[in-house]
This record gives C-alpha cells, structure tokens and sequence, in this order.
C-alpha cells in the first residue's frame, strides 16, 4: 500500500502521455459557431477553417481558387450566371445531437445562400440576422437569382459581371450548413443551436464546448478531402501569449497560435520546437487627429512623422519581428506603392518643419494608447513611452492617456482624441478593405477613421477604384491614392508585423494562410 | 431562532442595496458594450442603434433597473451581452473551479495552520514560535499576484514540475457531474476507462495555484490559532485542569482546542470573503477558468448583465456565509444567547 | 497623550520584530526622499541600445545598470528607488483619507446611535460583502485608470475598517463616567465627540492605521497589476510587475525585483503592525 501511495505521488510529477491528440492553444473563445455570422479570426479558425466546407476554397496556403464542394464550376459567356457541379457523397458530421439521412446536395447550398439573402427566410433572423461579411461584400445585391437544376448542380444569376465574386465564395461566410439538419432544429423548435452546435462537412466534427477553456472536436470519419492522422482535436483556449508559449514548453499543448514577440527568438533556438512566420496581413499607425489644432496643420504632421524612430520601436516592441511601414497597406498587397518615399527620421528637419507651422517652441497635447495587445501593435503602452520620448526631443509634450478597451473605442468613435494609436487587421486582401475602411470619408462617421481626415482627391480616387473592375486601373488609382495620404500624413505609418505560429516538432503538415487562420485538416502527428 | 430570523431578514436590504449600486455604478463606467462588439471596424449610426435597441439598453436608465428589478422577481438574473448565455448558467458553468481551488486551499491552511499554531503556543518564546510567526506574517504579506508568478516560474518554467495553468490536461473529456474535477474524475467509469491519471493531472493543475491562494490563510490561520491557544491556555480552568494532574496533550486537546475553536471557525468564514478577493488575482494569473476571472473579464467588456448579476450571487455567498458563521457561533456560545 | 506614546515605545522596543520593520521603514522614507541623490540613472530615460540587460553580476550584464534594464532600456535600479516614493505616498495617502473619513463616521455612528448607526452601518455593511479588489476595480473604471483614483478606490474599500473599530470602542467609552462628568460641565456633542473620547481610541486606531498602510500598498500594487493603477512613464511596483509579466521566461529579475520591493514594504508596515497590537492589547499583557 505504502509502495502504491509513493508510486501515485510520484507520478504526481511525472509527464503525461497523449495518443493521437492534438491540443491546439487558440486566443479566445468564438463568438459563435456559425460562419455566416462570425467575422473574427478566432471563431472563424473554430468554425469554419475546420468544421464546414465552401463550394470552392483557397488552395492550402494561397489566395488561389480550387475545387470544394463544388468538384466543377461554368461560367456564362456574359459572365452573370455560374453554376456549380457539385461533389458527390460527401457526408455531413454525425454527432451526439445528428444523424444525416443523405449526402450533401443542392438543397443545402441554397439553404445556406437564402438564409443570408432572403429576409423573408425562415431562418434569417436566426442569431440576429446580421450578416456583417455577406452585407459588408454586397452579396446580396450581386446575387439576384438562386436555383438547383438537379440535386447536384446549382445555379447562381449575378446582377452584374463581378470579377471577385469566386473569391467571395471561398470565404468563410459562404460556408454549406445542412438543411436536413436545420429543418429538424425547427421542428423541435431550437433553430438557435445551429450557431451553438454546428454540423458541416469539413475534417473535425464538433463535440463539446466551455466557453474560455476548451472546444472539443473528433476527426470525421468520411470527410471526403485530404485528410491527416488526428483522432481528437482539442482547442486549449488559452488568452495570454506567454501562457500559450509556455504550454507548448511543457507539452501541455502541441501547437501555440500567436506567441508573444518576446519568446519568439527563444523558441527558434528550442530544439523541441517548430516557428513559421508569415509577412502579416496587417498595419499598426499613429493617427492624428485633422479636426483637431494644431493637427490641422500639414506642416505639423509631416514634423510628426520626421520626429518619430520607427527603428527603436521595431526593435523594442516588435522585438524586430516587423518591418517598418511607409503606406497603409502592407506590401503583400496588390496595388502596393513601392516609389513613395518614407519621412526618414529626423529631428533637425522636424524641429525645422515645427517652426515653419509656427510652433519653434513645441506645444502640449496628449496621446491614447493601444490598450489591448495586437498583432499590429503587441504593446501600446510601452511604443507610447519611446514616442512621448522622441517627440520630447522636438518640444512636444505629450501626455499619454490609456483607457479600457471600450472606453478607448466609445471615445475614439465621437472623435476626442488628439493623437491616438491604432491598426488594422485586413479581412481579405483587398487594397479597398484598408483604404476605404480607414481613410474613407464615410468611415468618419462610421469612426474607423481615425484621423478623421476626408480629403475629396483621395476619395475619389478610392471609390472609383471599387467601382472599376479593370485591375490595372484598379492599381492605377490606388497607387495615386497612397501618394497623397503619404503627402497629406493624417497617419504616421508605423510597422507591419509578422505573424507567428509554434509548433513541437512532431507536428507535420501545417501550412500558413496569408489571412491568418488556422487550417489544421492536413496535420499529422508523428 | 428568533435570531436567525432576524439575520435572515437583514438579508434583503444588503441584497438589494448591492444590486442598487452595482447597476448604477457600471453603467457609470464610460464605454459600451455594443461598442466593445464592433471593435475596430466600426458601425454606422443607424446599425448602433439598432444593436443598442436589441438589447433594451435605449432605454432611460431608471426603466432599465425597473426590469432588471422585475426580472430578478422572476428568478431570471439576466442574459449575457457577449455569449447570449444566462448569467446563471455561465455562474453555474464556473463557479466549481472556484470552489474546488478555493476549498483546497482553506483546506490545505486549515490541516497545515492549525497544528503549527498549537505547536507555537505550546512552545511559546522559543525558535521555532518565532521561526514560525515571523514566516507567517511574510506570507501574511505576500502579493500574491508576485507570489503565483514566482511560483510558476520556478516550478513550472524552470523545474517543469507542475503544469502552468488549466484545470486538468485537455486530452481527458471528463463529462461534467459535480464540476469539481476531484470528484469528477474518480467516477467509477472514468476510472475504468483511464485509470487514476486524470485524478492525478487535476491534482497536479491545483498545486500551483492554491499555494498561491492559500499562503495568506495559511498564515491567518496559524496565527490566529497560536494566539486563541494562548488566550485559553491561560484561562484559570485550563490551570485547574493541569493542577489536577490531567496530562499536558490531554488537556491541550480536550480542553484548550475546544475552546479556541471558535475564533478559529470565525477566522475561517471570514476568509471566505478573502479567498474570492484571492481568487480574482490568482484566477488572471493561472488562466483558472473560475467566477474571478469570469466577472473580471465582464467588467472589461462592459457585459453589464454578467456584472449585475454575477456581483450579486458572489456577495448573496459571501452574506450568507457570515450569517451561517454568526449562527454557528451563536451555538457553540452560550453567552451570546443571553 | 504624551505618557501614551512614551509607554508605547517603551512596549515596542521589546519587541524585536516591530523594530526591524521601524528600521526598514526608516531605511525607505530615506530612500525615497534621497531617490534624486541615490538613483544612478533617471529613472524614465529611454536607452535604446540595452533592451532588457540582465543585472550586472550576472553574464550578459552591464556595470552600468546594477540591477539590469527593462524593455525600453531604462534603469531598473533607479525605477525600483522612485518606485518606494510612489508606494509609500500611495500607502500614506490611502491611509490619510481612510483613516479620516472612517474615524468621523464611525465616531458619528457610536456616538448618535439609532438611524445614523443604522445608515452608516448598512452602508459599510454592504461595502464588505462586495470582494475589496472587484468594488475597487469598478471604482476605478468608473473614474479612469490613474494613480490618484487607485488611490481614491482603495480608499474607499478601506474605510468600513476604521467605521466599525471607532464606532465599537465609541460605543464602550461613551458611558464612561468622564464622559457625563464632561456633559455635566455643558460640553457640546462636538467636543464630547472629538476632543473628550475620540483620544480615548487611540490605541486600535494607530494598529488600524498601521495595517491600513501595508493593505493599501498591496492593494494600489494589484490595481496597478491589472494594469488599473500607475500611467507610464511613472514606476510603480505594481505596474512595473504587470509590464514585466512577458519578460517572466526570458527576463526573471524584471518580474522578481518589484514585487520583492512589495514584499518588504509591506512586511515592514505589518511588523509594527504587530508589535503595537501586542502592545497595546493589555489581555496579552497580562500574560507575559
């Protein structure tokens, strides 16, 4: 007895032991398990990167279109009707809570198309009837006509030729729910566990979920795709980066997305471990807001951007794990305008363009910083300490101001800001998704943008590129568009960063996406 | 009984003082929880107010208290902002975590805190009785937000005895029954399946954080122990007791003990209230998925339903323990029922 | 008043313990009051080139930063020394106003009794049975982070402490016999209140007081911890702490030094603390 009481204690210590477990340290808890309804990165890895399928999606790793559902797709001549053929036997998730009775079909795609279309759809507004992504893309508009000409071929009537409307289709918001699934929630009257408990076609099906500690899903046993060796994928939802680090140290869990900056160079040098880094889809600025003196002032700006030291931040905050910005969009983006010249820093010239805006003697003004940790800015508070510093060294006091997360949200909205701190996440790649969104007049009063700056050239020049379907126009205008926000610097660009994912080396198969979800269908556990 | 009555009675205004005060005093808070929603991106107005419709938070604010009042009437504390969730339901999902750690750590001060301060009183004066209450006023001292991260950085980063943080290691599904994962995991069909290991890893995810959450009890409880012996010890019946030649441990257990115990009891509901205090900082540091982190979080998301209610049945615990404390003390004390 | 204190430093010089924590706490008071002096660097200066130096008897480390730098560069030596005069101010100031505002409530309650008491009792009442650090943490938010509201929230919390111990002993002193002789002589309640028993008190409240001092160190410490408490650049313990939680694998000393400041402050505080309560507690008196 004594021998057994010694042995238990000692295995108190002792490592534990997984099979063919894969536990993933995700960053939060998704707000919902529904992909029509989600829009942050984090449900959208939970949901639909993992549990449904798109009649076409990315290529693993690429922006490029490839067959999903869908095995083909026609496109008419006059570029307004596409119909897709669909894949035969593909077999929806069985789960605790659903058995399906029959293969996915053409009822199912115009189920989960008019649910976000039709107001009138029973199942509309389910969960809200908000489709931020659907509305936000204009699907709705674009898509006059939906029907099946038999149960594995669907046609899509377009209102006008739409050169991005297969992208849109592949992503995540025009996942395929099951119909059969979602008539059997209505008639026991629970259609809201269709967000709650999902049933797609995708590699893992859904198990359990306790909201910020742990998502539980199994391998589906007759997913039609490619697929890797995992029985069990358990998401560890773990919200501090350094927990997330150390987690995957100790074993705890396999895979850590979104590491802290800090433990980045530590863990390359770790034997044990696996990091892949990415050019991250992202911008981290300074705004300064124009309504406001002496931001009104250009020469002032432009002082602005000569005084501060991108260089130092990079290194401290983004433990140089960023590249220093001279446009708003990173230069992964099409359109990126390589011939502007960056503000080099410069206190002399600072100090210089300061006086000629009649300020030689600097003023006084405060700054918001970055309250919560970003991608695009890891860590507001300590960039605003070396900014206040260096615009210091050019007379300006500056104040810094934090507040909570909604707090600096609600005020930043109705404008009370002086120079504030922000940045950007893109959702799909589009040039449009960071100009018009941050820098667009209508974004004002919207309030994402934050310089509350709306100049006409600028404007115009953005919302004739989003009209135009000619690409090259399209980069065209966007190209002289970054030429005047670079002259009129309402914002000082500061960093793009790169983003990180860790691994133990055991874990094969994982491929980055260039929008950042984690897509874990191919991994493999050796 | 007419005294318990009374407590009881008391009771109400308490409650619905603190759920007076807490209404109002978030939504003094600046910030809004539709705001907190949309995040960076953005709304226009017309799809803000919309969203603030939904919730009834257009509303005058003395309407808004007027159907939260009702609703608590009704036994409904309200629905979360951000998880659409009851609120009882997310307290109901959490509060064993809490429990758990927090029992485990009393329990853990109480076997500990208890002996060594009957052992300092007996030995009064000497090393160890100073040994032991200079150490005790060091943990008495602690910060324990400090003391968890030192803990986690010498026994888990660098020793990597103990895991850093959660409830037990997520590859065991342990089906929720009491939600004390001790218990959970001694059923007899998780023993079948997969042995006396996640027992062991539950255990091993508790180590860490109930030294941090325990260390301050610990050092109440010793403390408060040695000096009620003390007192007792010098009572005149306890000297009769030795006079009479009754043994020294005889008399310490039957007749000492006995009576130092109600001070000690009191000591012990009243660190109750401080466990849940401890909780909040111990919670954020160890990812505990508990209430502290729970309504920490809420207040940062402006998740006004979650505050409301949430504060609420944390303070209804905390009451209702201190009266259940007076009430066990108003037992084991004849005096005061007079 | 005078024989009071003599006696009572006659008491605590018995006691070892209280007069290291004397010690320690003078030993502060000269640090922060000297930081100007003592701090080898300024404590905000920003050296871009030594991020995150180890200390310099450790590899790595610079003989220029004794104890190291933190991510922007900045000294932590001197961050810890201008660190002790935030704490100490913070315990000060907390202790100044809970101790002002709870004695004249609790003297108030004690004294009138019925409705008053009852009020002020509810309220205080209902102050303890919401979890200190979550009512201070409201506090807080509904006041903006800062120092000064940490200082206010913490304040707050504190005061149903010194409420209940002056309102118990009023409520014993006030039937004493030089209180109806003080009546007799047409003393006005403001007089019998303040000036006839409130010196009466003294002895729980200074303990109180003393206690009150390390409880709100080590509070403002945690507010400052969740990121609620002192703004940048100013170097607190408690931020410092907070700010240092990322560095805890690849810079200890960051995370270890500010709260073993804490550590010390408040264990110097509790000491006396203790010393005076068993000095000045006559049951345990009579024991030894």
């Amino acid at each position: 007895m004594k021998t057994l009481l010694l042995l238990s204690a000692l295995s108190i210590f002792a490592p534990e032991v997984q099979a063919k477990n894969f536990v993933f340290c995700s960053e939060g808890s998704p707000s919902s398990f529904n992909p029509q309804l989600v829009t942050d990165g984090t449900s959208i890895t939970a949901s639909s990167a993992n549990v449904y399928n798109r009649l076409v999606e990315f290529e693993p790793g690429a922006t490029k279109i490839v067959p999903g559902l869908a095995a083909s797709w026609e496109i008419s001549k006059d570029k307004k009707v596409v119909t897709f053929n669909l894949r035969k036997g593909v077999k929806f998730h069985t789960t605790k809570y659903f058995t399906p009775t029959r293969d996915m079909n053409a009822d199912d795609v115009i189920f989960s198309i008019e649910k976000q279309r039709t107001k009138t759809h029973p199942y509309h507004s389910v969960g809200g009837g908000k489709y931020e992504y659907f509305d936000g893309m204009e699907m709705g508009s674009l898509i006059t006509d939906v029907k099946a000409i038999d149960p594995y071929k669907v046609q899509v009537t377009l209102a006008n030729p739409d050169s991005t409307f297969l992208a849109n289709m592949a992503m995540s918001f025009m996942s395929i729910l099951s119909k059969e699934y979602a008539d059997k929630l209505a008639a026991a009257n629970k259609k809201n566990d269709i967000d709650n408990f999902p049933i797609g076609t995708g590699p893992y099906a859904f198990v359990s979920y306790q909201k910020d500690s742990v998502i539980r899903y199994e391998a589906h046993k007759a997913f039609w795709g490619k697929k890797g060796n995992v029985d069990k994928l358990i998401f560890a939802i773990t919200p501090d980066a350094n927990v997330r680090t150390q987690k995957l140290k100790t074993g705890e869990c396999q895979f850590a997305t979104d590491p802290a900056p800090a433990d980045i160079a530590e863990m390359k040098k770790n034997p044990k471990l696996n990091v892949l880094e990415d050019a991250g889809l992202n911008i981290g600025f300074l705004a300064m807001n124009v309504t406001k003196k002496p931001f009104d002032n250009i020469l002032v700006r432009q002082a602005i951007s000569h005084a501060l030291d991108k260089k130092t931040y990079i290194a401290a905050i983004y433990m140089n794990n960023a590249s220093p910005a001279k446009n708003l969009i990173p230069p992964t983006i099409w359109s990126y305008n390589n011939s502007v010249a960056d503000y080099e820093y410069n206190v002399e010239k600072a100090k210089a363009l300061l006086k000629k805006a009649g300020y030689p003697n600097g003023f006084e003004t405060e700054m918001w910083t970055l309250p919560v940790a970003r991608p695009y800015n890891p860590n507001g508070k300590k960039m605003g300490e070396l900014m206040q510093a260096d615009l210091a060294k050019i007379g300006i006091k500056v104040k810094l101001v934090s507040y909570d997360w909604p707090t600096y949200l609600e005020k930043s909205k109705t404008g009370l800001h002086t120079l504030i701190q922000f940045g950007w996440t893109g959702d799909n790649g589009d040039p449009d998704n960071f100009f018009n969104v941050l820098l667009g007049c209508a974004s004002v009063k919207a309030g994402s943008n934050y310089p509350r700056w709306c100049n006409e050239k600028f404007n115009k020049l953005i919302t004739d590129a989003k009209t135009t379907s000619d690409m090259k126009a399209r980069t065209k205008l966007y190209m002289q568009a970054q030429v005047i926000a670079h002259d009129e610097a309402p914002v000082v660009n500061i960093a793009h960063s790169k983003t990180f994912k860790a691994m133990a080396k055991n874990i094969k198969g994982y491929k980055l996406d260039p929008l950042g979800q984690d897509y874990l269908a191919d991994i493999i556990v050796e | 009984m007419k005294y318990i009555a009374k407590k009881l009675l008391d009771l109400i205004p308490t409650l619905f003082g603190i759920s007076l005060v807490c209404f109002f005093l978030i939504r003094l808070i600046p910030g809004d929880p539709v705001l907190n929603l949309i995040g960076e991106r953005g709304a226009d107005p017309a799809r803000y107010l919309e969203m603030k419709k939904a919730l009834g938070l257009d509303l005058p604010i003395t309407q808004q208290f007027w159907i939260y009042l009702k609703s608590i009437f009704r036994g409904d504390i309200g629905t979360s902002i951000i998880s659409n969730n009851s609120v009882w339901n997310e307290f109901i999902e959490r509060f064993p975590a809490t429990l758990e750690l927090g029992m485990v750590a009393l329990l853990g001060a109480t076997i500990i805190g208890i002996p060594l301060g009957i052992f300092a009183a007996m030995k009064r004066n000497s090393f160890f009785d100073y040994f032991l209450m200079s150490t005790s006023l060091v943990g008495y001292s602690m910060p324990i937000f400090w003391w968890g991260l030192i803990l986690i950085l010498f026994f888990s980063v660098k020793l990597g005895l103990t895991p850093v943080s959660g409830r037990i290691d997520f590859t065991y599904d342990i089906p929720v029954m009491s939600g004390l994962y001790l218990i959970d995991t001694l059923r007899p069909e998780i023993l079948k399946a997969e042995g006396f290991a996640p027992f062991i890893s539950a255990l091993r995810h508790l180590i860490l954080p109930s030294i941090a959450l325990g260390t301050i009890p610990l050092a109440v409880i010793a403390r408060m122990t040695r000096s009620s012996m003390l007192e007792v010890l010098g009572e005149d019946y306890i000297r009769t007791a030795r006079a009479k030649g009754m043994s020294k441990t005889r008399t310490i257990y039957i007749h000492a003990l006995r009576n130092a115990l109600v001070p000690i009891i009191t000591t012990l509901a009243l660190l109750f209230g401080s466990i849940i205090t401890g909780a909040i900082l111990t919670e954020t540091i160890f990812s505990w998925p508990g209430i502290g982190k729970w309504i920490v979080s809420s207040i940062t998301a402006r998740d006004y339903p979650v505050i409301q209610g949430g504060v609420l049945i944390i303070s209804f615990v905390i009451v209702l323990t201190n009266i259940i404390v007076d009430i066990i003390y108003f037992l084991l004390n004849p005096k005061m029922r007079n | 008043m005078k024989v009071f204190l003599k006696e009572l430093f006659f008491e605590l010089r018995k006691n070892r313990g209280s007069m290291i924590g004397v010690v320690i706490i003078i030993l502060s008071v000269i640090v922060a009051v000297l930081a100007p002096l003592l701090a080898p660097h300024d404590p905000t200066h920003i050296y871009t080139d030594s991020l995150n130096l180890p200390p310099s008897f450790v590899a790595g480390g610079s003989s220029r930063f004794f104890f190291g730098t933190d991510d922007l560069g900045r000294d932590l030596l001197s961050r810890l020394i201008y660190g002790s005069q935030v704490s100490l101010s913070v315990g000060f100031a907390v202790v100044v106003l809970s101790l002002v505002i709870g004695t004249f409530l609790g003297v108030i309650a004690g004294f009138y009794g019925g409705l008053i008491d009852k009020t002020i009792m509810r309220i205080t009442d209902l102050i303890m049975s919401l979890p200190s650090i979550l009512f201070a943490i409201v506090i807080v938010a509904v006041l903006g982070p800062g120092i000064s509201n940490a200082i206010v929230a913490v304040s707050i919390v504190a005061i149903p402490n010194f409420v209940r111990i002056i309102r118990a002993q009023v409520m014993v002193e006030k039937s004493r016999q030089y209180v109806a002789a003080a009546k007799l002589f047409g003393a006005g309640n403001f007089r019998l209140m303040f000036i006839e028993i409130l010196p009466n008190c003294m002895a729980p409240l200074i303990v109180q007081a003393t206690l009150g001092f390390s409880d709100g160190i080590l509070n403002c410490a945690a507010l400052g911890f969740l990121g609620l408490g002192a703004q940048a650049p100013m170097s607190e313990w408690g931020t410092m702490l907070s700010d240092a939680r990322s560095y805890i694998e690849s810079s200890p000393w960051m995370v270890t030094l500010p709260g073993l400041c804490i550590l010390i402050v408040v264990l110097s505080f509790n000491l006396l603390g203790d010393g005076l309560r068993d000095a000045l507690d006559p049951r345990l008196k009579k024991q030894s």
